[in-house]
């Protein structure tokens, strides 16, 4: 049961996840109410390059990414003024554009060994350094979703009429995007650029099904976040598989239970006639 | 009628750019008094609101709102898969008067729980705002408003898919608010509702009559304002507005 935890590699890479769990279980919440998992799958698809680039010059992987999403957000926001093309498909054609390109520079045999980890993460590869900066990353995501709540939920409820409640929808469509590209920048080293994603996405659908409220949902997306990590851990660690992609499965496994636990509920207990009637329109 | 109006319009245009979709627009509300803009899709109801909630600068003509300003928007526009209590949602009207980093405390809890219990809606403060009825919703947006401490209510088409008894009750809860010397702007279709209130500003992008409902809602008036689309019920003697094709703008 412990045995795992004896190595120093195994406990760093526990509070990794723990911490990873609680930013993106949080965040992710926002980010499925404000139907943006399709931008923040982009987002980290798109800095791949500039992680890679990083790798190949031997400059730090937080910098390159940084510097890739900005290209990349360039890149979108240059293509979506072609007037042919919608905003879903400029973001498409930028961030296969790049994410190929990251491929290309990852696998060319004359990258060092090692650079195709990016794909994939290293979370046993998790140094005090990068512990440090998941948890100023979870301060960072916590502070600015605890301060940005009252703004995210009147947006979030009614966006047309937002303004005359002293709603800023810009300013909160911003701030959100600011903190999903803190939050892939600093998780996707652990999680690897094509699993980051799982992390923000899949504990908040999860919680979506289980809990009534904004705040109890975040708490639950943060739970599930910990539990699948922690339960990846175990299985990468006794089954010898890859821990991030073990992590997104059980994340997955426990998404599938919450949805078959819903659907059996409804089923047995059928909508009584006394209950208000559900959205008629 | 008389006093210092709380809403004071005069030969207003208004536009989004390009030409005004609306012009000429001048009527003057007082405290309490209740108004009906009635008009066909597309034909400014909107354009006029967003004017006097301020989030649509006046291409012409001047505007004059005294005392804050609250808005009912349709129940439609909110998203009904939100997570959020009823409660919630009439907190989100503390909004405006709290510092964008602070969250409601007691007092804000306090304000939303009254409006509540003045929409009649004290029992549901923890209801799922998605698995309310019509019109508990419609309250329930209401209740947001006068968190606000609004003085007067602008409301988007109250009545739009709620049934008769809810209608009543909308209407009931309208009248309270009036009679406490709030002053109520209502967008609607409905001629039958409109006839109930106060005054009537009909508009068709451009102002074809306001005054008292007896004499604004001739045939003529509404022919121009729905531009033929006006039938005689037999056995009332009323003028109807036959239903257009529905479409949005």
């Amino acid at each position: 049961m412990f045995e795992p935890w004896a190595d120093p590699t195994m406990r760093r890479a526990l509070a990794e996840v723990v911490l990873l769990g609680l930013a993106g279980g949080a965040l992710g919440c926002w980010i499925v109410f404000y139907g943006l998992s399709y931008s923040a799958e982009s987002l980290a698809h798109s800095l791949f390059p500039g992680l890679v680039v990083a790798a190949l010059v031997g400059v730090p992987l937080l910098l390159g990414g940084a510097v890739g999403i900005v290209v990349a957000a360039v890149a979108v926001a240059a293509a979506a003024r072609a007037p042919e093309l919608g905003r879903d498909t400029s973001v498409a054609v930028v961030v296969t554009t790049l994410f190929g390109l990251g491929v290309v520079l990852a696998l060319s045999p004359q990258s060092p060994p090692g650079v195709q980890g990016l794909l994939f993460g290293d979370i046993l590869g998790v140094s005090d350094t990068d512990l440090v900066l998941a948890a100023v990353l979870v301060l960072v995501v916590l502070a600015g979703l605890r301060a940005l709540h009252g703004q995210l939920l009147v947006v979030g409820f009614d966006r047309a009429s937002a303004r005359a409640f002293g709603g800023r929808p810009a300013f909160v469509d911003t701030a959100l995007l600011v903190l999903i590209a803190i939050a892939i920048l600093v998780s996707v080293q652990a999680l690897g650029n094509l699993l980051v994603v799982a992390v923000l996405v899949a504990p908040a659908a999860t919680a979506r099904l289980l809990a009534r409220r904004v705040v109890p949902m975040m708490a639950v997306a943060c739970a599930v976040a910990i539990v699948a990590g922690v339960a990846g851990l175990y299985l990468s660690y006794y089954a010898s598989t890859a821990a991030g992609a073990s992590i997104a499965g059980i994340m997955v496994v426990l998404f599938l239970v919450a949805l078959a636990a819903t659907q059996l509920r409804s089923r047995r207990r059928p909508p009584s006639p006394a209950a208000p009637p559900r959205a008629v329109r | 009628m008389s006093g210092d109006p709380v809403v004071q319009v005069t030969h207003l245009a208004a536009g989004y750019g390009g030409p005004p979709v609306l012009v000429d627009v001048t009527f003057a509300a007082q405290p309490g008094e209740r108004v009906a803009v009635l008009g066909p899709n597309g034909g400014g109801k909107s354009t006029l609101f967003r004017v006097l909630l301020g989030e649509l600068p006046a291409a012409g003509g001047t505007v004059d709102v005294r005392g804050r300003r609250g808005t009912v928007p349709q129940t439609e526009r909110s998203r009904l898969d939100f997570p959020v209590s009823a409660l919630d949602v009439a907190l989100m009207g503390t909004l405006s008067r709290l510092p964008w980093w602070k969250r409601p405390g007691r007092e804000e809890h306090r304000a939303a729980r009254d409006a509540l219990a003045v929409v009649g809606l004290a029992d549901l403060a923890g209801a799922s705002f998605g698995e309310l009825s019509g019109g508990q919703r419609q309250r329930v947006l209401v209740a947001r408003a006068l968190v606000q401490e609004a003085d007067v209510l602008l409301l988007d088409e109250p009545f739009s898919g709620v049934d008769e008894p809810t209608a009543r009750q909308l209407e009931a809860l309208f009248d309270r608010l009036a009679a406490g010397g709030r002053t109520l702007l209502m967008a609607t279709h409905d001629l039958e509702q409109a006839r109930a209130w106060d005054r009537v500003l009909c508009l068709n992008r451009r102002q074809i009559a306001f005054g008292a409902p007896r004499d604004v809602l001739t045939r003529d008036a509404l022919e121009a304002t729905y531009g033929g689309a006006v039938v005689t019920l037999p056995e009332r003697g009323e003028e109807a507005v036959l239903p257009a094709h529905h479409h949005e703008h």
